[in-house]
């Protein structure tokens, strides 16, 4: 569905300074059906990537190819395949939902346009709103207008930029759950975004980006690669003494003490942990609780980051 | 086309909604046709003795037989001419300037260039939506103005000559030139600064040469008659060749989405 090799982009600034890299080599492949994280920090060039996908600016280097058309070859076919949720919804303030949507279907080339922007405005629960001016809409209902805009002439692959940022945690969770109506529906779709759990909860595959794309993989083989299992050890008050002498057990790799817990990095929980437990109760140490803590993408994703800086 | 028609629509449908551009297409025409008018009527009576002293001599050609009294009303009225012609210039820059600044001020660039639109497209629209609401206010006024004239006093020589070459070339023709080329104008001035009204005021040198024609009647330099306006569409005729060309090369998808804020 997308085909990318080499995509570079470089912005030449200021005359005398070398141009700003703003995305470098990079080569992916997006699979049809498949709902693709692209995960970075700001200004890592995500925005920059997707307009480059769906041939609103050029690269300077490398190609991209979207649902079979070459975007820089066949720039106006691409942007008639793709749907772009852009960084900032661009309404028309003074007009209605309806009209703004009217618009953009007649200017997609949308066979029937009063269905299809019906067709939308009640997905997204617009349509009671739909004479009312964009102007007196809140965040998130212009949020579900743009989305609404970005679907109208069925796209084939969809462009996802932060569709979150700035909405307030109820209107993200419907813009998520969305998004993964959309996923059933086995669209395509490229979603940038810096939300680790929208990515961990939406997305088969992520991949970390900043400025290159430092990895890819699920989810999980991401959590597996980057850190063995971790336990943590819940204990009714935590002496100093106590953790030098868990990390002095061969098979443990790291310990953490945060607040009365001991977090410890294992291989092994299942046949390790009866062994810290021992060690800890003989030591006068009183075990309220045992359990194992899944690393949040965030920690993945923080750890990725740093590893690269500099 | 048909996303052409979408882009006159949608600029239609929403700059009109601004009360400085609204305002600007119903007041500017009420006054610019209602200052002749009553000026015919004031002079159509006996009050002012038929003196045309005060006429540069050279302006005599052009009243040929018509009386001393018909040839001072033409050549005041010859005056008021040049307003009609500045209204394919003052509005729609007006539009053109609220219409790219505002499309700014939304963000609403870029969603509108993920679409299939070609640039060519885009700025087609944008300049016929500004162009077209000008041109058709100035025929319609310019109307208004010729079916009152006999009501206010206007002589039938004066009708003559308001229906003559002169006066249809500057409407027909020197308008839509000027209304394309200064339309074009603004919206590349527009795309330069955030403000509307200092996108209006430069792009308001589109007005130089019109007042150039206005002082050069009243000096006694030159006589606006078919020569001069032929002369005058040439230039504009080739101002829209520059800008045009220009626009091409400035108005290319990367630079309106990251050079226009
Ligand atoms: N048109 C432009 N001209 C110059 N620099 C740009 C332009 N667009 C983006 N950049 C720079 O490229 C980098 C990546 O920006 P962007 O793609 O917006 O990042 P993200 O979307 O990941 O936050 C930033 O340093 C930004 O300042
Ligand atoms: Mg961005």
């Amino acid at each position: 569905m997308i085909k990318i090799e080499g995509l570079t982009k470089e912005f030449i600034t200021d005359k005398k300074k070398p141009p700003l890299v703003a995305v470098n080599d990079l080569t992916l492949e997006v699979n049809e059906g498949e709902v693709f994280g692209f995960l970075g920090p700001n200004g890592a060039g995500k925005t920059t990537t997707v307009r480059m996908l769906c041939s609103l600016i050029a690269p300077t280097r490398g190609r991209a190819v979207v649902n079979n058309y070459d975007v820089v070859k066949h720039g106006q076919k691409v942007r008639a395949c793709v749907g772009i949720l852009t960084e900032t919804p661009g309404m028309y303030e003074r007009l209605s939902a309806d009209k703004n949507l009217t618009i953009f279907a007649r200017l997609y080339g949308v066979k029937d346009v009063p269905g299809q922007v019906e067709k939308y405005l009640r997905m997204l629960g617009l349509w009671e709103r739909r004479f009312d001016e964009v102007g007196s809409f809140s965040k998130g209902m212009r949020q579900k207008l743009a989305i609404a805009r970005t679907l109208l002439h069925e796209p084939s692959v969809i462009f996802l930029d932060e569709p979150t940022s700035g909405l307030d945690p109820e209107a993200a969770h419907l813009v998520r759950d969305f998004i993964d109506d959309l996923k059933k529906e086995g669209k395509t779709i490229f979603l940038c975004t810096h939300n680790l759990d929208e990515a961990d909860r939406l997305c088969q595959r992520i991949g970390i980006f900043k400025s290159r794309l430092i990895t890819v993989d699920t989810p999980d083989a991401l959590r597996q690669r980057m850190f063995g299992r971790t336990v943590v050890f819940n204990l009714a008050s935590l002496a100093p003494e106590w953790t030098a002498m868990v990390s002095e057990l061969p098979f443990v790799t790291g310990v953490k003490p945060v607040d009365n817990k001991l977090v410890v990095d294992l291989k092994d929980p299942e046949a390790q942990n009866p062994v810290i437990i021992r060690r800890l109760v003989e030591a006068g140490a009183e075990v309220r609780f045992v359990g194992e803590l899944r690393h949040s993408l965030e920690d993945i994703y923080l750890q990725t980051i740093n590893e690269t800086k500099g | 086309m048909n996303r052409i028609q979408t882009i006159i629509d949608k600029e239609w449908a929403e700059v009109f909604k601004n009360k400085m551009v609204f305002w600007t297409i119903v007041l500017l025409p009420l006054l610019f046709t209602a200052m002749p008018l009553i000026f015919i009527f004031v002079t159509s009576g006996d009050l002012i003795p038929s003196e045309t002293s005060d006429m540069p001599a050279s302006f005599a050609t052009i009243c040929g037989t018509a009386s001393a009294k018909d040839c001072l009303q033409i050549y005041m009225i010859n005056q008021f001419l040049l307003m009609f012609m500045m209204m394919p210039v003052i509005i729609p820059i007006t539009i053109a300037a609220y219409s790219v600044v505002g499309e700014k001020a939304t963000r609403s660039l870029e969603p509108l260039l993920a679409t299939p639109i070609t640039t060519e497209e885009l700025l087609a629209g944008k300049t016929l939506a500004s162009a077209l609401p000008a041109l058709a206010v100035t025929i319609v006024f310019f109307g208004i103005f010729v079916a009152l004239t006999p009501l206010v006093g206007g002589t039938p020589g004066l009708m003559a000559y308001m229906l003559s070459p002169t006066w249809l070339i500057a409407i027909l023709l020197v308008g839509p030139l000027m209304a394309i080329a200064s339309t074009i104008f603004a919206v590349i001035v527009s795309s330069r600064v955030n403000d509307p009204r200092v996108a209006e005021q430069i792009s308001a040198v589109f007005i130089v040469p019109v007042m150039l024609l206005l002082f050069g009647q009243l000096a006694g330099w030159l006589i606006i008659n078919v020569p001069v306006m032929l002369i005058f569409s040439a230039l504009m005729a080739a101002a829209n060749v520059g800008l045009i060309y220009l626009a091409a090369r400035i108005f290319q998808r990367e630079q309106i989405l990251t050079r226009w804020k």
